[in-house]
């Protein structure tokens, strides 16, 4: 039970240590309207001691009992807002204090009607658990299963099904039992941590603080023990270290602070870290603290840190380990929660805020909405207020960010109105889909020509191929190129020569030279290929293409039985010989980052279907090999 | 292991529990720097009282070591304890703080006070009314208030970043979610935001604070001896000779402290002996009323307090 804890009256200094040290636990209260939530917080406060004496005579005013306390309306305690009192249902988020032993905790109260579920969303965005309340007379309903799902949704990892009003139905052991199998099944398609079942009467206060004598055949915790309990990570990735920048500071005497809360992980002055997107690195001068500079400092922290070198970082970057990285691109799938009146269509223009910066969006496709109720995708032409959708939404500019299961922090996002400022929508970022995985439109058709492969294939006199020349910088994949598409032009061939170096001048300027930019201007040459072999061309394909999986990618699209893959196995000292631009010493010296044979890995092919070694033979040589082969395959007459 | 011993802040390598007090500083400090990002001109509003000090401490660690970046404002009805005039003084001046003093002047000029024309009339005219001019003439977009959502009903509803119409109205019915820690600070020309930093704070751990980081507030907070008078259930100061006695009525010499300061004829002392900021909160502990409870002005109807928000005081 709860009874004052001796140390106030003997030693409040030792008092005060102990109640610094407890944990912070946030949790939510959500479940159908008229489940008792707002009575059981009530009876929480009240057992635990929590409400003031003059707030007890306030509530004995409101509940129209005069000063019998005994017949309070412990609900009257949280629902604050006139509105509410006069229609007695809880419209918006209450936020409660309580505290164990062990524990302080953060209750949201959020409201049953389905309405209001968008203030639900609100309570459980940053909760770590939450108390779902079911009439157990009434058992699970629509409301249950939408509250859960969106708990779940939103990352909540610990669910507790609170059974209430369990006086009502006389204690039944029975009752309870149908009502967890019914749950059990439900909630098996929801990804959280743990369910756990309680069954309580927050009226009466069973199982809610003291345990009851009326249902003897309950082995489990009350509710007060079970929250007392429950396991709480902070942080999954310890060694994942995130610091979103929020703020520069700058203070006399030159000083440049980079200002933020940490996401994840831990950082100590003289680790190394990264800058991102700019992808420039530098080590760890200080961690400013108030009074003395701090030696660690870890994730929930909000911070001051000073760098070792002077790079330019601005707020919306990301700091992280040295050789850490986060997805960077113009597009993202998402989950999305609607809150706004007016439906959601596609094409709508809005503004993104994350921790990682603001832009100017738009939700390219509603890929389908979700049934919360049966956890089903349905098909969707727009997304009415407190509906969930998957959605692609694309933006003006590049975003940092990481899937919503890895990072609460770096995976949220909230939609707004570019007009009205008003919070449109909230978002959680899915893992998203390769470019190469992605599938077009479903409303989109194939256009099909008239010309058959066969009528092709007579007049240009040849079948078409992509060649795919890869090799290293310098191993001779664009002169070898070039002499491959004369020789076949001279002899009477159709061909398009497709250079890596050209293509980006073009239709890649867009892209940088990170892996994963790399891979998608693989994509689209290899894309351009297939365009032009079914056209009757052949291809001829001049690109770096540094990793194995990405051009076994390639292949796939353009098809195994069209694709020849050339490996210019030049050895890397003659490349670097061959170099006349200094690409290599700049790569060496830092300049240029993810160089493929210096500071980015080239998988060699390992079953390429021709391997030449540049340095020992002619261009010519080279070029007469692939003829043989293209020869050898039937794609051009001996 | 114990780091940065002198600050807050002391985790170590395998211990990642959110320690209560460290989560609930770090969240405000979180809150002051997204303000100083979102907004172009945030001012922070200075009541003097011991969630003011707190908020300025914090304010002063988000931002070092460089300078608190937005002035204090103060809206001073002329009924002051002159202790707290004196405590502000020097505190801006030692802690190099801009400052800004306003004060209805007409109010002044009509002679407005709290015993002629009633709580409400008063604090409508001196401080409402007062701070929504001081405010508007600031062109302020943010400003910073030192309110928690354990205080009153109603507070428990309010977002983090309050939004206002031009006409510093609250509407209660339709805030912006907040999600996360994602705070929407966009608003049109005219428009501001009120923000609580400390919202998620209790009375406790604003005393639990000023004891850990030994946070300087004013006198009367801590029990003294001072010259009160009864009126209904309240013991009132006499601060100076304008507080209107009975005839033949003598302030009685009294050890009383504050548990909340404003305008001294609204504000109850309650009897005590607790001088120091740990017997304060030792007291606060076995006693077992509410804070605001010596406030005669929310106690003018039931949903008082909301009332007055949605006008805009803070």
């Amino acid at each position: 039970m709860f009874t004052r804890d001796p140390l106030i009256e003997s030693d409040i200094s030792a008092y005060l240590e102990q109640r610094a040290e407890k944990d912070l636990v946030r949790f939510l209260t959500c479940g159908s309207v008229d489940d008792g939530k707002s009575t059981l917080i009530g009876r929480l406060l009240y057992d635990t001691q929590l409400i003031a004496d003059d707030h007890i005579a306030a509530l004995a005013e409101d509940s129209g009992i005069g000063t019998d306390t005994t017949q309070l309306d412990l609900a009257l305690v949280t629902d604050g807002l006139q509105a509410e009192r006069e229609q007695g249902i809880t419209i918006d988020v209450a936020y409660r204090h309580f505290a164990t032993q062990n524990r302080n905790f953060i209750i949201a109260d959020t409201p049953g009607h389905e309405q209001y579920t968008r203030n639900m969303a609100t309570g459980a965005s940053t909760a770590d658990l939450a108390v779902i309340l079911v009439d157990a007379r009434k058992g699970i309903l629509q409301q249950t299963r939408r509250h859960s799902y969106i708990a779940a949704l939103l990352g909540v990892e610990h669910l507790v099904l609170a059974v209430n009003k369990m006086d009502l139905v006389e204690y039944s052991e029975e009752r309870f039992s149908e009502i967890v199998a019914d749950y059990s099944d439900y909630s098996k398609t929801l990804d959280v941590r743990s369910v756990e079942f309680i069954p309580i009467s927050a009226l009466e206060g069973d199982n809610v603080v003291k345990s009851s004598s009326a249902m003897p055949w309950f082995e489990g915790p009350t509710l007060i023990d079970y929250l007392d309990a429950v396991e709480i990570e902070v942080s999954y990735r310890l060694d994942e270290f995130r610091l979103p920048i929020q703020l520069v500071l700058r203070a006399p005497s030159a000083f440049r602070g980079y200002a933020g809360t940490i996401t994840s992980g831990q950082i100590r002055p003289g680790e190394r870290v990264t800058a991102l997107p700019s992808g420039v690195s530098s080590s760890i001068d200080r961690i400013v603290g108030y009074r003395e500079d701090l030696q660690v400092a870890s994730a929930g922290e909000s911070v001051a840190i000073t760098l070792v070198d002077e790079i330019d970082m601005s707020r919306g970057d990301l700091l992280v380990r040295e050789g850490e990285n986060v997805h960077f691109d113009y597009s993202i799938e998402a989950m999305i929660i609607w809150m706004a009146e007016a439906a959601l269509t596609p094409g709508q223009q809005m503004r993104l805020q994350s921790r990682l910066g603001t832009a100017n969006v738009s939700v390219d496709t509603i890929r389908h909405r979700v049934d919360v109720d049966t956890t089903q995708m349905v098909p969707a032409a727009q997304i009415e207020l407190n509906e969930v959708a998957r959605c692609a939404i694309s933006s003006d500019r590049k975003l940092l960010f990481e899937p919503y299961a890895t990072s609460r922090s770096e995976g949220s996002f909230v939609l707004i109105d570019r007009i009205t400022n008003a919070t449109l929508a909230a978002g959680m970022i899915s893992v998203p889909i390769s470019p190469w995985d992605r599938s077009p439109d479903e409303t989109l058709e194939v256009q099909t020509s008239t010309i058959t492969a066969k009528e092709r294939q007579l007049r240009y006199g040849q079948r078409p191929c992509t060649v795919l020349l890869t090799g290293l910088t310098g191993a001779g994949k664009s002169t070898i190129a070039t002499a491959l598409e004369r020789y076949l032009f001279d002899r009477g061939n159709s061909i398009v020569r497709l250079d890596g170096e050209n293509v980006r001048l073009g239709i890649s300027k867009d892209l940088g030279f990170t892996s994963e930019d790399r891979s998608e201007n693989l994509r689209r040459v290899a894309e351009v290929a297939r365009l032009m072999n079914s056209q009757g061309l052949i291809a001829i394909a001049a690109l770096l293409a540094p990793e194995a999986d990405s051009r076994s990618r390639a292949q796939q699209l353009v098809g195994d039985a069209q694709w020849i893959e050339v490996f210019l196995d030049t050895p890397i000292s003659v490349c670097r010989d061959r170099d006349t631009s200094g690409l290599y010493e700049a790569a060496e010296r830092g300049e240029i980052h993810d160089f493929p044979g210096v500071s980015a890995t080239y998988e060699a092919p390992k079953d390429a279907d021709l391997r030449l070694d540049t340095s020992n033979m002619t261009v010519d040589q080279s070029v007469l090999e692939i003829i043989s082969l293209l020869t050898e395959k039937g794609f051009i007459d001996g | 292991m114990k780091v940065g011993s002198d600050t807050l802040q002391n985790s170590s390598l395998t211990d990642h529990r959110r320690r209560y007090l460290e989560s609930l500083e770090s969240e405000a400090i979180y809150v002051f720097r997204e303000v100083v990002s979102q907004f172009r001109r945030p001012v922070m509003l200075y009541s003097i009282g011991k969630d003011s000090s707190v908020l300025l401490h914090l304010a002063r660690k988000a931002f070092h070591p460089g300078r608190v970046p937005f002035p204090l404002l103060h809206i001073d009805t002329t009924w002051k304890f002159k202790e707290m005039i004196s405590f502000r003084d020097r505190i801006c001046a030692e802690l190099d703080i801009e400052l800004i003093v306003h004060t209805n002047a007409k109010g002044v000029e009509a002679q407005i006070n709290p015993f002629d024309h009633g709580s409400h009339t008063y604090t409508d005219i001196m401080k409402t009314q007062a701070l929504k001019a001081a405010l508007t003439e600031g062109t302020y977009d943010a400003a910073f208030g030192g309110a928690r959502r354990d205080e009153e009903r109603s507070r428990a509803k309010e977002r983090i970043f309050s939004f206002r119409d031009s006409n510093h109205r609250w509407d209660p019915k339709n805030q912006r979610p907040e999600l996360w820690n994602l705070y929407n600070g966009r608003i049109s020309a005219g428009e501001n935001i009120r923000v609580f930093p400390i919202s998620n704070w209790t009375e406790l751990d604003v005393w639990h604070y000023i004891h850990l980081e030994n946070i300087e507030i004013v006198p009367l907070y801590l029990a003294a001896s001072r010259p009160v008078v009864s009126r209904g259930q309240n013991l009132i100061m006499i601060d100076d000779d304008r507080f209107p006695m009975a005839t033949g009525e003598q302030p009685l010499m009294r050890s009383v402290r504050f548990r909340t300061l404003g305008c001294y004829p609204l504000t109850g002392a309650v009897e005590s002996e607790a001088s120091t900021v740990l017997e304060v909160i030792q007291e606060t502990l076995l006693a077992r009323s509410s804070e605001r409870q010596g406030r005669v002005i929310d106690h003018d109807q039931t949903g008082s307090m909301e009332e007055k928000k949605r006008e805009g005081y803070f």
